[in-house]
């Protein structure tokens, strides 16, 4: 049983976050790292798989630059067998379709039994990435998958629709998923394990290592971002300030004349 | 022209649909001055009466083989769709159903591409509008070097298109399907237990913020003493604290209650989606820039359980 689970490292904004290069990126300074909570689903995951199959290999993969490498450290940890990040500058603010493209590309050689990846990340909340991965690999699919099971190479699956409706379905292996936060408890790494991530074999490849050309990798782009900017004020909430007891007398007087009303 | 692939689901045409026409219309001269909208359904003819709306110019009628969606045999029909009728837009809410194919179309045909969209706007081409870092930063788009653009619409990001008098023509359309790649054995409801948050006036609602399993039996008492419902987010439900019953958002219940007080929610998309339209919102958070201020009427950035402690003095 051998399990790519696709991973992504998420930038988090800190209060004071800045725009830069004409307002199409934020300040690295203004980030703070981690692991994608979606992913330490889909990790776990197939952590089971391969346990529950008593042999195999669970690799993570990312594309990402030198700020990914803490993530991938935390899924060894975790239990991965080995990781694999692939970076080039070109890179740098790729859309999902250029990241599937490579995700893809990095994939293919190592001719998985199945792929994993989160639903989607929670700084760009896509929820297009692995689907766009499985296009390139012609792999079948089943997006927002909550409940896996697997036996003799068919897995049943639960697809979590809109308001609480779950599809129940069959599908075969070899398969990409992206998986749903909550379909199983993640893990911690022990101390111990972190230690021991380091001795794991982690590669780091370039775009030329999976066969791709920058070129390639610009054609392969959905999207061009040409400006962020801060959601409008003003719009939002009045925000009711002071101390706990200020703002709770406040809530208390909005709430009784709202039920009353 | 514009083509809106319409989302039906065990034989209902789901309400997105109505919303991806008005999106189409913004632009519809630019785009060609065409709308149609795609059906792919088992008796995808049967829903011309449903798309009677303002604007619809035609029904692409595709009969789907198999009963009920199949993300592969979608994904097929709307390359075909694409490859024939040649669209500069193409529309699709940004689903369950539609995040099972809606990139994979883009990545085969080399679309433009954006997904979870809130806004689209003309300049020689679509310009996307969509969230950024979690929704704290708004980002606008656009797609050079694409004749085609396929967009994923945020569900209740535009109002349904209005009724019209006349039902549009209905073209069928011959789609050349492969087997089936999954097989669908059931639907099945979530379980439902021993409440209905969607029938309260007043939600009293818990979110990540309040950090511990133990701390929830306080919370159902404020909730008690404030005579409102205990309503949480996706975090508690994944964690197994509380049931999917009492879940608010996209994979939980669509609630619309006179007074909403969320405590310790940050807002992600998929929970507003299921409370934006509440009478009133009111919202307690210490991150300054969690989107739920974005939507909340009242907000403060305070520590949650200060707050709760202070607001049980106010109702004896």
């Amino acid at each position: 049983m051998k399990v790519v689970v696709a991973v992504k490292a998420v930038g988090a904004l800190d209060d004071e976050a800045e725009l830069v290069d004409g307002d199409t990126a934020v300040d690295p300074d203004g980030l703070e790292w981690d692991l994608n909570e979606w992913d330490a689903f889909s990790l776990e995951e197939a952590l089971m798989l391969r346990d529950a199959a008593g042999d195999g290999e669970v690799v993570a993969l990312t594309v990402g630059d030198e700020e990914a490498q803490d993530s991938l450290l935390a899924c060894l940890a975790k239990g991965a067998d080995r990781a694999v990040r692939i970076w080039d500058d070109v890179l740098a603010g790729a859309d999902p379709l250029a990241v599937a493209r490579v995700l893809a590309a990095a994939i293919e050689p190592e001719a998985p039994d199945l792929v994993l990846c989160g639903v989607q990340s929670s700084d760009a909340v896509n929820g297009a990435t692995g689907v766009a991965v499985a296009a390139h690999l012609g792999l079948p699919h089943v997006a927002v998958v909550k409940r896996l099971e697997l036996e003799a190479g068919v897995a049943t699956v639960e697809r979590e629709l809109e308001g609480g409706l779950v599809e129940v379905l069959r599908i075969r292996l070899p398969a990409l998923m992206t998986i749903q936060t909550g379909i199983n408890e993640p893990r911690y790494a022990t101390l111990r394990a972190i230690k021991q991530a380091r001795d794991k074999p982690l590669s780091e490849l370039g775009l030329d290592d999976v066969g791709l050309d920058a070129a390639q990798v610009g054609a392969a782009a959905g999207a061009r971002l040409r400006q962020l900017r801060h959601p409008e004020k003003g719009e939002g909430a009045e925000m009711l300030d002071g101390s706990p007891e200020d703002v709770a007398a406040r809530i208390a007087d909005i709430v009784k004349e709202r039920m009353s009303a | 022209m514009i083509l809106v692939i319409a989302e039906t689901r065990r034989g209902e045409l789901r309400p997105v649909t109505l919303e991806l026409v008005t999106a189409a219309l913004g632009v519809k001269e630019a785009a060609g001055g065409r709308v149609a909208v795609a059906v792919i359904d088992a008796d995808a003819s049967s829903f011309a009466g449903a798309l009677a709306v303002a604007g619809v110019d035609e029904v692409l009628a595709v009969s789907a083989p198999t009963q009920h969606f199949e993300a592969h045999h979608t994904q097929r029909a709307v390359e075909a769709l694409i490859e024939a009728e040649q669209p500069a837009l193409v529309l699709l809410g940004h689903t369950i159903d539609s995040m099972g194919f809606g990139s994979a179309v883009a990545a085969r045909l080399g679309l433009g591409f954006a997904s979870d969209v809130t806004a689209v706007s003309w300049n020689g081409g679509p310009i996307a509008t969509r969230g950024a870092y979690g929704g704290k930063l708004v980002a606008e788009l656009d797609f050079p070097g694409h004749e085609r653009t396929l967009l994923t619409v945020r569900a209740g990001a535009f109002d349904p298109a209005p009724a019209a008098g006349a039902e549009p023509a209905v073209r069928p359309f011959d789609v050349a399907f492969d087997a089936p790649l999954t097989e669908h054995i059931e639907f099945r409801e979530a379980a439902t237990g021993d409440v209905d948050i969607t029938k309260a006036d007043f939600l009293l609602s818990i979110g990540r913020g309040i950090e511990d399993k133990d701390n929830i039996a306080q919370f159902e008492e404020l909730a008690e003493r404030l005579g409102a419902t205990l309503s949480v987010s996706r975090p508690l439900v994944d964690a197994g604290w509380m049931s999917n019953a009492r879940q608010v958002g996209q994979s939980g219940k669509t609630v619309q209650p006179k007074v909403y007080l969320a405590l310790g929610i940050s807002g992600a998309v998929q929970h507003l989606a299921g409370m934006q339209k509440a009478d009133t919102i009111i919202a307690v958070n210490t991150d300054p820039d969690a989107p739920i201020f974005g939507v909340a009427h009242y907000g403060a950035v305070a520590d949650l359980f200060d707050v709760a402690e202070a607001l049980e003095q106010h109702f004896a």
